[in-house]
């Protein structure tokens, strides 16, 4: 089954073409990585996908919905987390649960349930009560992924989840993921980090708001004559001409 | 409407887990209320006047008595002759000189005419103008006492009658200037830091793309700032009836009604500021120049605007705490009926109605 589903969508701001006819199809459970330099159209394009901004041409879907004419269906289906937002800093750990389950539409006592499981499976029973502030930075951002899938969505948009998170919690981070995808939910995630790149399923590379590589990271490798991603990376970014910002 | 109950909940969790701010915002308006009533004042007690005297007779006599007793004046000096009053100004401790010709008495029991001087510091001007007038009104009011005994035929005498106010308190003057003014604050600057902080911080992305509706996201941000202020409202309210003893003369069902209007166009203007603006201190900036500053000095809170040069008279028009304290000086201070205010009421509901119209479709300008 696809999940994400995209034909030759294109964005243009002015004159300024930001997503330039890009297609692809993301399967049920699969992560799928989205690669690029700063500029390249990444962002513009995952918030088509998220139902924020409408493209310009082309068509696509998420969790079944039209980006163009459902885009409130599709809100509903999805999950978002990004790096510069980890929770809100002045609610306690079980508020922030409970507030965007309740903006997700969970039910009351699923909620209670929900939220024991969730702290449960992180070990942060003990938390509960703490303001998020006062969390270190990885175990914020794992919370942040546990609450963006707590409502179970079909698909759960990425933007560079583990920024300036050391080593051993990224890897704890990605174990979260892993689990995610085999309960069935589709991750879409955007990373600097070329390490993490290697842990997707699939990757695409997007330069200058096309998609120039789309495979799994072995074969991309193989493709490329290269050893690791960061030089597959590398060696297509190297082609760019637009400025990043 | 469960999720806008979590999401009022959380604004309020945002609003008391911030202690300082949180004490700003409940404790500005009673320091206000009890600087602009007791400290910042026109009215001026316990000045320092010399007296000069050089006849010493028993009008003067009964004149300096009645001046002793006023609490606006304190006599620091009685001078024999008026040499001394040119030194006495430059030391500058004294703010006016009360000044007898000489054989005061004499000349008023059988020339009828005799003169006395109010020499002020000019310095200040409102201060020496209140000064004399407060002298004028003691030697007027010894004058007239003296002509009810001796009987003199066709005598036009002034009298000068303060309505409204008749102690010429400042605080008559100061209450709904600050009520504009506190309620200025709190919506349009708080609400507009508060809904710029989540989009400076990536949490505004992240409820754009949850199912919750852009407009409730919003009116949830609204929801506990019309709550604090229709507190502050409440506590200047009674402050002021209860210390400052300014009476709601009017109706204080429609003072409130008129106040909450107030509070409305204040969030309104909060909310536009908020998207035209990216960070909180841009936010905090242009609240606090483009509205705190013109209601502090255009709204005729301070100065009259009929004082004002014409161009600035117009802009004046534009501030809306300008309708807002006209009002309120009509329905508390006054007690006139609703119906004397019925223009300010229709002015600020075409302002609310403008800017919400305004903010809300720039705010959905910006989604696309």
């Amino acid at each position: 089954m696809k999940v994400i589903e995209a034909k030759n969508l294109v964005k243009r701001f002015g004159t300024f073409t930001a997503v330039d006819h890009i297609s692809f199809e993301v399967e049920k459970g699969e992560i799928f990585g989205f690669l690029g330099a700063n500029g390249a159209g990444k962002t513009t394009a995952m918030r088509m996908f998220c139902g924020l901004s409408k493209p310009t041409s082309g068509e696509g879907s998420v969790a079944g919905f039209d980006i163009k004419k459902h885009p409130e269906d599709i809100k509903k289906n999805i999950g978002y987390m990004s790096q510069k937002f980890s929770l809100y800093n002045d609610l306690k750990v079980w508020e922030n649960i409970r507030l965007f389950a309740g903006i997700y539409g969970v039910s009351e006592n699923q909620i209670s349930i929900k939220t024991t499981e969730l702290l449960q499976r992180l070990n942060f029973e003990q938390e509960r009560e703490t303001l998020v502030k006062d969390l270190p930075l990885g175990w914020k951002q794992k919370l942040s992924f546990s609450v963006s899938i707590l409502h179970h969505p079909k698909v759960v948009f990425l933007d560079e989840p583990t920024g300036g998170v050391d080593p051993v919690t990224r890897r704890q981070f990605w174990e979260l993921i892993y689990e995610a995808a085999a309960d069935g939910i589709t991750i879409f995630v955007t990373t600097h980090y070329m390490d993490e790149a290697e842990y997707c399923n699939r990757i695409s590379i997007m330069v200058d708001g096309k998609i120039e590589a789309l495979d799994t990271p072995k074969n991309l490798k193989q493709e490329f004559n290269a050893s690791n991603m960061d030089e597959v990376f590398q060696q297509l970014a190297r082609k760019a001409t637009r400025k990043s910002d | 409407m469960k999720q806008f109950g979590t999401f009022v909940m959380k604004e309020f969790h945002h609003i008391f887990r911030d202690r300082r701010t949180m004490l700003i915002l409940l404790g500005m308006p009673i320091i206000q209320i009890i600087l602009f009533g007791f400290a910042i004042t026109t009215e001026v007690k316990n000045a320092n006047i010399a007296i000069c005297d050089p006849s010493k007779d028993i009008a003067t006599e009964r004149i300096i008595e009645r001046i002793k007793a006023s609490e606006h004046f304190n006599v620091t000096t009685i001078l024999n002759n008026p040499d001394k009053i040119t030194a006495l100004f430059r030391e500058g401790k004294t703010s006016m000189v009360i000044c007898f010709s000489e054989r005061f008495n004499e000349n008023l029991l059988h020339s009828g005419n005799a003169q006395v001087q109010l020499i002020a510091d000019a310095a200040d001007p409102n201060t020496a103008t209140t000064l004399t007038n407060y002298a004028s009104a003691i030697i007027g009011s010894f004058q007239q006492d003296l002509m009810t005994q001796i009987n003199i035929p066709f005598v036009i005498s002034t009298e000068t009658k303060f309505l409204y106010n008749p102690q010429m308190k400042g605080a008559y003057n100061f209450v709904p200037g600050v009520l504009g003014m506190i309620l200025m604050l709190i919506c349009a600057m708080m609400t507009s830091i508060a809904i710029v902080r989540e989009k400076e911080m990536g949490t505004m992305e992240v409820l754009l793309v949850s199912p919750m509706k852009p407009i409730l996201i919003i009116l949830a941000k609204l929801v506990p700032y019309f709550i604090l202020s229709f507190t502050n409202l409440i506590t200047v309210l009674l402050l002021s009836v209860f210390v400052l003893g300014v009476p709601v003369a009017g109706s204080l069902f429609w003072l409130i009604m008129v106040s909450m209007l107030f509070i409305f166009v204040s969030l309104a203007l909060g909310l536009m500021v908020s998207n035209i603006t990216e960070t909180q201190m841009a936010a905090m900036l242009i609240s606090g120049m483009a509205f705190m500053m013109p209601v502090m000095l255009l709204s005729g809170m301070m100065f009259p605007i009929e004082n004002m040069p014409v161009p600035l008279q117009w802009l004046s028009n534009i501030i809306p705490a300008k309708w807002y304290i006209i009002a309120v000086k009509n329905l508390m201070i006054k007690g006139t009926p609703v119906s004397s205010v019925i223009p300010e009421i229709v002015i600020l509901s075409v302002m609310v109605l403008a800017l919400l119209a305004i903010s809300l479709k720039m705010f959905k300008n910006r989604l696309e």
